[in-house]
């Protein structure tokens, strides 16, 4: 009893922390900004969706027109996270294992579509392909449509969700070293036996925690598939366009409801991250994305 | 390694280069006359004071964040840390929503101000706010890690020598993570400049009022005013790489002094 008194009052004058009441209010400070900024947001999404009761959500998914966003939603992921998990793959493996001239301008430029607005990742697609460009008319004239299309959408996507993988790879594969290819290697193994044994099982931690982010990034991207998708209702509306539309109709229930799908994987994604970071944090190089 | 480079040629170079030739022939003249029209300087003033507000605000309350999350032990600890990516993972038109329907008048904390005669969606106040929610982590998550890595003798000696609590934060502590701080901000206000999904909604979308300049290139688009698009965009790429480059040099400069940073 008395030595927890002792204890209890000598962490209470510590010189390097604060008093318990200083604490207190610190901490119910940053909850009560956290409460109204992130999560107040996150439970009005589920609020709004259900205000009008079940039956309503339910019919609000099962719409023609949600039904058709789902589906090119899921298929856009589909195509564009694959593509960007091989690009992750061998961008990181070209990085870490090798030695070439700039290289460390390579790594800032793969960080490039962070720093540009999703409006803009989609306008440069427009110039590319649009009205007045070059490739646009060529293509066209062999019948592929490219904006206002599939295509276009995936571009536009693969560009915002590029970095994803890429940058979670780097810096994991960085620290490894290629001692154990080399060892690999030494005994025998061909380049894929090497890369498929050895460097996968390596990385499958970070590669998964790149994927996870890079397919919610690609699901929820809203700025550059409005420029690019031209908006048709039923064939180029992924689900984040479908809510904006129903939104603008003064439909917010139905709007609500498809963006609680959203905000469903968005949960999903962060129980899934933080679980990976809890267990596997060496394996998984933690840094800001 | 060819394939490495072929695939980013393709879907990031090829794409940046249209825009930069689009821009580059205009000439000079042209480029101005388009960059100076005053809807679109009335858009980067609205983009670029909010964004400023926003980072600032999140510098405040993300430094706080990052010190209670690091520092103190209390339950729902690790939840809280994870709640801080929630601004990644959720999809910026489902955030642009949502903030729209807590702070319209009738929304649960816009109905609090309503009676004060204050408005915030609709009006720059919303912008900031949109901005704020998806700035946050960026602060958070720059200044956590090094927060962590900053090591308790330092602190120990300065309590030693006889500073108060008060100024071992403020001439210790503070100093050895205002790279951190710095990075952070650039970046949540880079984020804040070209966000598009979570303002439009919330913003009011009144042009020289609350108009930005991401949504000002979208409406020149649905114009097919091409030229004006890429001139708006342009100036926008330009003011970043700006920024990216502060962060490196901010970057740099914290190695060598501190001999971390990342």
């Amino acid at each position: 009893m008395a030595t927890k008194l002792t204890a209890r009052r000598r962490r209470k004058a510590s010189p390097t922390s604060e008093s318990p009441l200083v604490q207190g209010l610190l901490i119910a400070l940053s909850l009560l900004f956290m409460g109204v900024i992130l999560l107040l947001p996150l439970y009005a999404v589920f609020h709004e969706a259900l205000s009008k009761g079940i039956g309503s959500y339910f019919a609000a998914l099962l719409e023609p027109d949600a039904q058709s966003a789902i589906r090119l939603t899921l298929l856009v992921a589909a195509i564009a996270v694959p593509l960007n998990l091989i690009f992750g793959l061998a961008a990181s493996w070209a990085i870490a294992k090798f030695e070439f001239k700039g290289k460390a301008f390579l790594i800032t430029l793969i960080d490039l579509p962070f720093s540009v607005s999703p409006v803009i990742s989609g306008l440069v697609y427009v110039l590319l392909f649009g009205a007045g460009s070059v490739l646009g008319p060529f293509l066209k004239s062999y019948g592929i449509e490219v904006l206002f299309a599939l295509p276009g959408i995936v571009l536009a996507t693969i560009f915002v969700t590029f970095p994803f993988v890429a940058r979670e790879l780097i810096p994991l594969m960085q620290d490894q070293g290629s001692g154990d290819e080399e060892a690999a290697l030494s005994l025998g193994a061909n380049g894929w036996q090497t890369f498929f044994r050895v460097t996968l099982p390596n990385i499958k931690w970070g590669l998964l925690y790149g994927v996870l982010l890079c397919n919610a990034r690609a699901m929820g991207e809203f700025g550059a598939v409005a420029v690019v998708s031209g908006k048709i209702r039923g064939q180029t509306t992924t689900i984040p366009l479908q809510v904006e539309m129903l939104y603008n109709e003064y439909n917010a229930t139905a709007a609500f409801a498809l963006a609680s799908l959203l905000a469903l994987l968005a949960l999903v994604t962060l129980v899934l991250k933080s679980a990976l970071e809890w267990r596997f944090s060496a394996e998984i190089a933690a840094g800001n994305h | 390694m060819g394939f490495t480079l072929a695939y980013f040629s393709l879907i990031i170079m090829l794409p940046l280069l249209a825009l930069a030739i689009r821009s580059a022939g205009l000439g000079p003249m042209g480029f101005w006359a388009a960059a100076t029209d005053p809807r679109v300087l009335g858009a980067l003033r609205v983009s670029f004071v909010t964004a400023l507000i926003a980072a600032a605000i999140n510098v405040v309350f993300g430094t706080l964040i990052a010190w209670v999350l690091v520092r103190y032990r209390f339950p729902g600890r690790r939840i809280f840390d994870a709640i801080i990516d929630l601004p990644f993972a959720l999809p910026t038109a489902v955030a642009g929503i949502a903030l729209t329907a807590i702070y319209a008048p009738n929304g649960v904390v816009g109905s609090l101000f309503a009676p004060l005669g204050w408005r915030i969606a609709y009006t720059p106040a919303g912008i900031v706010i949109a901005m704020v929610f998806i700035g946050l982590p960026f602060v958070v998550r720059t200044i956590q890690p090094i927060l962590e890595e900053v090591s308790h003798e330092v602190e120990e000696a300065s309590a030693t020598l006889g500073a108060s609590r008060f100024q071992t934060i403020t001439r210790v502590l503070l100093p050895s993570l205002t790279p951190a701080i710095l990075t952070g901000f650039a970046l949540a206000f880079a984020r804040g400049v070209g966000e598009y999904g979570s303002i439009i909604f919330i913003a009011g979308n009144i042009p020289f009022v609350s108009e930005i300049a991401p949504l000002l290139i979208y409406i020149r688009l649905q114009e097919f005013n091409y030229v004006g698009a890429t001139v708006i965009a342009t100036v926008m790429l330009l003011i970043s790489f700006a920024l990216l480059f502060a962060i490196n040099l901010i970057q740099a400069w914290s190695r060598r002094r501190y001999g971390y940073g990342h």
